[in-house]
């Protein structure tokens, strides 16, 4: 088979923030009628490489050339020109105006004296979305559309522009099975009509399902780009991770010891209903369920944040306060919350504030933060669990998603917990970072720690837990020990239809 | 090392950096053009008249990190002048006793903005422009076109006497102390750390076990107190009680905390900015005073420096990421294929 030449290539392309090196030497080339995968560990600089080919940072050094000419983009308007469009993972459309004003923002067709020709663009909208075989209303307004239909009104907008080059970051991150399957087969049209796609992913299967060559990247440099057909799953983590991932699930047998977590009868109205279970030192159990079932909502009770009507806590010998989250801290509690941004970290303070606010009033003296008390432990900490950031001093809003846990967790393991609660510890992180996390909670466990891990992960939750919870909208109707936990046992108890436990 | 050069020169770029200098030339621009700004009455003159609007910018820079805000400041400065006022008619005279009675009745009304912010989660912006009408119409009530004027002469000569071998009165003293003790709490305790903390992510700041409630309302609490301290202050130097003292001084406040560096958002600034900051406008708003520029004037241009505190920050940002984006594009894109 003969290639055709690249439509777009990148070379030796080199970018810096500060004394971060996000990228070098990077190479990549983009064909007509291909489908390329990107894959990287987070931090390995691809959402960096997509800017770049946005055209909203300028490279340092190297070249980006589209059709054989050199393109130096001064802003994402020169490289939209010469056809790059990007669809990110979260498009943002204008949510008052109609499907074709958003398509057509700012290149609206126009009649005589400069009026907008809504019908034109109508037709012509309804036109793009018949190639692609989306079944939209042009005129409806663009609120109240899923994620995955904003996303598709982006991709019919790329080809208003006449794009050849469309870059997919994450696309599918927040979409259903059906609205994946929708978004591949459109994607299969863009491909067979000769555009370029670069489809970033950290899901393997999506990846090997679509794409025909596929690159590797892993702290900001090129690693490989081999065609996907000789790769395995094994191959591309190895190459992302750079050492052999010997297992994502490494969990140890520990012997449960003493009940350090009890909740009894615990009830919000409307919320979660006489939710009673106990947590062992040693035992890693998990909460699962689906999306809204309250499991977080739990979590939150129990460790203080909300309140709740009914049932009590009982930990560190005690019961605890409703509502005190200082007195859950007290008694040995941590909880790594679902939210990063907004709940775990204050996304615009420094790594070292962040990682020491659990444990300022421990690290003061006499009641005064001097010195570099805090500065040390962060140090400390960030070491132990291998945050990587430039300096402790930056916002960790600087840090990539899996640093920014990093930090989290170590602001909660450094108070040195008893019981210890993660609500989906791993959401949005790669793969090493996840394997690295899991070992942590193993490690945690083996030395006597409680762990209670909400997941919406099926093979996070039967890989990890000693023991499987399962809620069903607000009510606790499973509790299945590790040699009966299986998908189908798990899923029918989370779906309200098994009547294990 | 490295980090400490950068820390350093993230200091000589830094907005307190730019007061401090800003400061430096306004004094010595005053003393060479205007007549008397060099004599030390003139700094006697500017002390007593920035010591009540320091003492309550020291609380205000913390409301205002957490994200809040009181504007009802001047008027329990007012609210305490008139009952001081009152008890003194009332034979009260034994002045600890007034001075006692006014910090916490102060203390009463900040609790009092405190408990509608907190507990019933008011905006803390529309809850104290209510008690800003409500505490200065209730002065009225207490004096109404009265003015109690005859405290003894030796409570104003001790007010406002000078540290001996100097002519600047000995209080400042007192906000220096207070300084201090606002500025360690803010930068070097745990109470601090949690007060950024919440002024960024309230609920990142509960997840870590931080009160925010609990800390928001004493601190409400702590600014009336300081407002009455102030109104105390006043009264002293006046000897005289009456319902509109200290009217629009909330403004000045304000003003000077924001010019001080303070994000209007919260989470970020610090103390020295706002002290430099009260200092700065003291001594620009006298200065002008004495070089005959009309009151008009002086709102003016205390106005145009407000707006220029709460842009310029913005501004500079704006201007830092601009160059930052123009420098890369101006070198020569090197190694070719």
């Amino acid at each position: 088979m003969r290639e055709s030449p690249p439509i777009l290539s990148l070379r030796n392309v080199s970018k810096s923030f500060g004394a971060v090196h996000a990228l070098t030497d990077v190479r990549l080339d983009l064909r007509a009628g291909e489908v390329h995968g990107l894959v990287g560990e987070n931090g390995a600089g691809k959402s960096t490489l997509v800017k770049i080919l946005a055209g909203a940072h300028p490279a340092d050094a190297g070249t980006l050339t589209v059709d054989g000419k050199e393109l130096r983009p001064s802003g994402p308007a020169d490289a939209r020109a010469a056809g790059i469009a990007v669809i990110y993972q979260e498009p943002t459309l204008f949510p008052d105006l109609s499907v074709a004003e958003n398509i057509f923002m700012s290149r609206q067709p126009l009649r005589s004296l400069r009026r907008i020709d809504a019908g034109a663009m109508r037709a012509a909208t309804a036109g793009l979305f018949a190639r692609l075989g989306i079944h939209l209303d042009p005129g409806r307004p663009a609120r109240g559309l899923s994620i995955a239909d904003q996303q598709l009104v982006e991709i019919a907008k790329a080809l208003a522009f006449d794009a050849r080059v469309l870059i997919m970051d994450e696309p599918t991150a927040a979409l259903s099975g059906v609205e994946v399957e929708r978004l591949f087969s459109v994607v299969a049209s863009l491909r067979e009509s000769g555009a370029a796609v670069l489809f970033i992913s950290h899901r393997f299967d999506e990846i090997f399902a679509l794409c025909r060559r596929v690159t590797v990247m892993r702290d900001g440099r090129w690693v490989s780009t081999d065609p996907a057909a000789g790769l395995t799953v094994d191959d591309l983590v190895r190459r992302m991770v750079g050492r052999e991932v010997s297992s994502l699930y490494p969990k140890t047998e520990t012997a449960p010891g003493e009940p350090l977590l009890e909740v009894r009868g615990l009830t919000r109205h409307g919320v979660f209903d006489d939710v009673s279970f106990t947590v062992r030192g040693g035992e890693i159990v998990a909460l699962a369920g689906l999306v809204g079932a309250g499991r977080s909502e739990v979590a939150r009770a129990v460790f203080g944040v909300d309140r709740y009507d009914a049932g009590e806590v009982l930990a560190g010998g005690g019961r605890l306060p409703k509502g005190d989250t200082a007195a859950a801290i007290a008694a040995g509690l941590a909880l790594v919350p679902e939210d990063r941004r907004q709940q775990g970290l204050v996304m615009e303070l420094s790594v070292e504030r962040n990682a020491t606010l659990t444990r300022r009033w421990s690290l003061s003296r006499l009641g005064l933060l001097l010195g570099g008390g805090e500065r040390a432990a962060a140090r400390e900490w960030s070491e132990r669990l291998r945050v990587k950031a430039a300096r402790l001093s930056d916002p960790v809003a600087t840090l990539s998603g899996g640093n920014q846990q990093k930090v989290v967790l170590a602001k909660w393991l450094s108070t040195g917990p008893k019981v210890l609660i993660v609500d989906e510890p791993t959401r949005g992180i790669d793969v090493g970072t996840k394997a690295e996390v899991h070992r942590l909670l193993s490690e945690l466990a083996g030395q006597g720690v409680a762990v209670l891990m909400i997941s919406s992960e099926l093979p996070e939750v039967l890989g990890m837990a000693d023991r499987v919870l399962v809620m069903h909208e607000g009510r606790l109707v499973a509790d299945l020990p590790r040699t009966r936990a299986d998908e189908q046992s798990v899923l029918l108890a989370a779906t309200g239809q098994g009547g294990a436990g | 090392m490295a980090e400490r050069i950068s820390r350093l020169r993230s200091l000589v770029g830094s907005w307190d950096a730019a007061l401090l200098v800003a400061l430096v030339l306004v004094v010595a621009v005053g003393a060479v053009t205007v007549e008397g700004v060099a004599s030390p009455r003139f700094w006697r003159f500017v002390t007593l008249e920035v010591i009540p609007i320091a003492l309550i910018a020291l609380p205000m820079t913390l409301v205002i990190v957490t994200g809040e805000i009181d504007l009802s400041v001047a008027s329990v400065l007012g609210l305490t002048c008139t009952v001081m006022g009152q008890l003194w008619l009332w034979g009260v005279t034994s002045l600890p006793v007034l001075v006692v009675a006014g910090l916490l009745l102060g203390a009463l009304l900040g609790a009092v903005n405190g408990l509608f912010v907190t507990v019933f989660g008011l905006p803390s912006l529309a809850v104290t422009i209510g008690t800003l009408a409500l505490y200065r119409g209730l002065a009225y009530v207490v004096l109404g076109d009265r003015a109690v004027a005859d405290y003894p002469p030796q409570w104003t000569a001790g007010a406002i006497g000078a540290i001996p071998g100097l002519t600047i009165p000995w209080a400042i003293i007192v906000v220096v102390v207070l300084a201090v003790a606002f500025g360690i709490v803010l930068h070097a305790t745990p109470i601090g750390r949690g007060l950024y903390a919440m002024g960024n992510n309230a609920e990142a700041a509960r997840f870590a076990g931080i009160s925010v409630v609990r800390t928001k309302f004493w601190l409400f609490v702590a600014t009336g107190a300081m407002s009455a301290l102030a109104g105390v202050f006043w009264t002293l130097r006046y000897a005289s009680a009456r319902a509109d003292n200290g009217s629009g001084l909330e403004l000045a406040v304000v003003a000077a905390v924001l010019l001080g560096g303070v994000s209007i958002f919260g989470g970020r600034g610090g103390l020295i900015g706002v002290i430099a900051a009260v200092v700065l406008l003291g001594t620009l708003r006298n200065a002008l005073q004495l070089a005959y520029v009309p009151a008009n004037t002086l709102t003016i241009i205390t106005g145009s420096l407000l707006i220029v505190s709460v842009v310029g920050p913005n501004v500079a940002g704006l201007l830092r990421e601009r160059l930052r984006r123009r420098r890369p594009a101006a070198t020569p894109v090197t190694q070719a294929e």
